[in-house]
């Protein structure tokens, strides 16, 4: 495949529970190296669209394209092989682990050794391959600045740590693409500031393209370099960050209509 | 599996290799390894000079090693403590839930003395390949795992208990039906471990063997994955572990346990009969592992002494309370068997309350009380 070739191809993308549309033909690409975010109101679709591209959700309709491979049909473990690592919006870590080891099962698809081979451990060098991954391990967690809790139980962390530790979990998939549900919510400022430098980092000497939920649009607009704007299920922007500021559409959707609606609605119609 | 400890002074981590030891230090280490010599010892010295049994000093300090009853008690808690390592696996660090693995435990059993028996296959092979036989079993009734969970998933495996204990009687060509069938005693290289002083050795060897494969599997790749999926099955799947995999294979590995201990216990025996893998021995080894402690190697075996000794703490307590005046009444002699089985729900009840980490977490609040001494943190 060329370079120039998307990493990410979302190609009308609609997915329906019941009668409930979630997303309807959405459609967007992510170029290779990009830090794309994805922003609108609150149940607009925006995870939705995120479980679309991990696997979870498997589309209602339209295909979603990996490295130029369909990946629609695929479940989330043969999409993780294949290079898509995610965080969760509402922490999703092993919590009767400790950090290093929730941090090792991102090396799953990487290690080798099996339940044969592990039982063995001294015999069928799967002692060997543990401990050269863990040296892995350990530039994540050095890289992420999480040295002091290494051996803690990752259930036993603060918010902010325990979204350290999923980025690093993600970031252990060795991914191309990651995939970032809302990284920052609930942090504060300084706490922001680490993660946004550790996601321009990723970016740009990781080499791992981007997909970024987060509703602080102060960090969306300064380090993403195209934003798509989701709303009721539908795609209403995408571009840069400046054109999506100047955007009246997305204005309207996120502060509702200037004119003569009733107070309380938000502007917006009630469903 | 790595977890934050209290360590000795200067005792320090630096390598890689010693982070990731299955004892936290040198000392604990060497303790375990000086501790099962010993037992070693003092039972192999008996067998090969009989002799010092009736020597004035020495016959007493043996005398434990050569009790018929203390050494039916330790290898009871080595079959079953094999079975409660597999069923731990399953358990503890999976999170799935199994009411059958007595079942998978009896078919261990039947199975190495069938191919014992019908095919001549040394005792010391079948036992191997009836850990194979059922886990080829668990994996055929582990496979409702794919798809459901939680209870449901328990009533599946309940189901399997109740029809391979009817299979047991109705398949006569391999358990010898109602009757049963006759378990040979194991033998190597012309050395027949046929008393129960040689035949503790095996067990206990055997016993060894696969708890430090339990241990190696938990820190690697698979056991990692294992624990995975019970803390958070969508993100271990989105990281790249296969759910359905891995939620079957744990059946097969817990099922190869059972398999290997019921073996144990049938070669013990010398006679397998299908009246001994009855649903109360499954809920005996959830209860070991209640209390040993969910999801700890080592508490699977702490949980299946407890088990083990309790009757026999309970028989001594009870004969104790019927030998003085106000206990000797028709209501304690005769209640006495009722007590022991009163004594394991009780046990299972008090520790999921006062306990719920079971006694391998008791036993490193201990170790952290002695370190710190005469400090409370």
């Amino acid at each position: 495949m060329t370079e120039d070739q998307p990493i990410l191809e979302v190609r009308d993308v609609s997915l329906q529970f019941g009668g409930v549309r979630a997303l309807s033909d959405v459609s967007f690409s992510v170029g290779r190296g990009a830090l794309f975010a994805i922003i609108g109101p609150n149940g607009a679709g925006k995870t939705s669209m995120m479980n679309c591209i991990s696997g979870r959700y498997t589309p209602t309709k339209g295909r979603v394209v990996f490295k130029g491979r369909d990946v629609t049909d695929l479940k989330p473990n043969q999409r993780a092989e294949r290079g898509i690592g995610r965080t969760f919006q509402n922490l999703a870590l092993f919590g009767h682990m400790s950090v290093l080891d929730n941090i090792m099962v991102g090396r799953h698809h990487l290690l080798k050794n099996n339940f044969l081979t592990g039982a063995l451990y001294w015999i069928g060098g799967a002692q060997k391959e543990e401990l050269a991954h863990r040296r892995t391990v350990e530039d994540i967690i050095d890289f992420l600045e999480i040295t002091h809790i290494r051996k803690a139980m990752a259930g036993t962390l603060s918010y902010g740590l325990r979204k350290r530790v999923e980025l690093a979990r993600a970031v252990a998939l060795k991914p191309d693409l990651i995939l970032l549900d809302e990284p920052m919510a609930g942090m504060n400022l300084e706490e922001k500031e680490d993660m946004a430098r550790f996601i321009i980092d990723l970016n740009e000497e990781w080499g791992m393209s981007v997909i970024m939920i987060e509703h602080d649009m102060g960090v969306v607009m300064d380090i993403s370099h195209r934003v798509a704007v989701l709303d009721f299920g539908q795609k209403i922007a995408e571009g840069l960050p400046d054109e999506i500021m100047s955007n009246p559409r997305v204005k309207t959707a996120y502060l509702g209509e200037d004119d003569d609606d009733a107070p309380g609605t938000g502007g917006r119609e009630v469903a | 599996m790595a977890t934050a400890s209290l360590r000795p002074c200067g005792d320090f981590r630096t390598t890689y290799r010693q982070d990731t030891a299955i004892f936290d230090t040198r000392n604990s280490r060497w303790a375990m390894i000086l501790f099962l010599a010993l037992i070693y010892v003092m039972v192999l010295v008996p067998i090969l000079a009989p002799a010092v049994e009736d020597a004035p000093v020495l016959g007493t300090l043996f005398a434990p090693f050569v009790n018929a009853q203390y050494l039916s008690l330790a290898i009871q808690v080595c079959y079953w403590g094999i079975a409660a390592l597999g069923l731990n696996i399953l358990v503890g660090f999976t999170g799935q839930i199994s009411l059958g693995h007595a079942a998978f435990f009896g078919i261990g059993a039947f199975a190495s003395a069938y191919l014992n028996n019908t095919y001549g296959i040394p005792v010391i092979v079948t036992i191997p390949l009836a850990g194979l036989v059922a886990a080829a079993v668990g994996l055929l009734f582990g496979s409702p795992a794919a798809r459901i969970k939680g209870l449901y998933l328990a009533i599946a495996t309940l189901a399997a208990q109740f029809i391979i204990e009817d299979l047991f009687i109705r398949m006569d060509w391999f358990t010898g039906g109602s009757y049963g069938s006759l378990a040979n005693s194991v033998e190597l290289f012309g050395f027949a471990f046929d008393t129960d002083q040689k035949f503790f050795l095996f067990a206990l060897t055997l016993t060894i063997l696969l708890y430090i494969m339990a241990a190696n599997l938990m820190r690697s790749r698979d056991g990692r994955a294992f624990v995975a999926v019970r803390d958070h099955y969508l993100s271990a799947e989105v990281m790249g572990i296969n759910l359905t995999k891995y939620r079957i294979l744990s059946f097969g590995i817990s099922s190869f346990y059972a398999g290997i201990g019921g073996a144990l216990y049938g070669h013990y025996l010398g006679f397998v009969s299908a009246e001994g893998f009855t649903i109360l021995l499954s809920i005996q080894f959830l209860g070991i592992i209640i209390i040993g402690g969910l999801g700890s190697v080592m508490g699977a075996m702490l949980g299946t002494i407890f088990m083990v000794l309790l009757p026999v703490v309970m028989d001594g307590s009870v004969g104790l309370l019927a030998s003085t005046e106000w206990g000797n009444t028709p209501m304690i002699t005769n209640g006495l068997a009722f007590f022991k089985e009163m004594a394991i729900g009780a046990a299972i009840i008090l520790f999921l309350i006062f306990e719920p980490d079971g006694l391998a977490h008791r036993w490193r609040l201990i170790k952290a009380y002695w370190k710190l001494y005469p400090f409370s943190y």
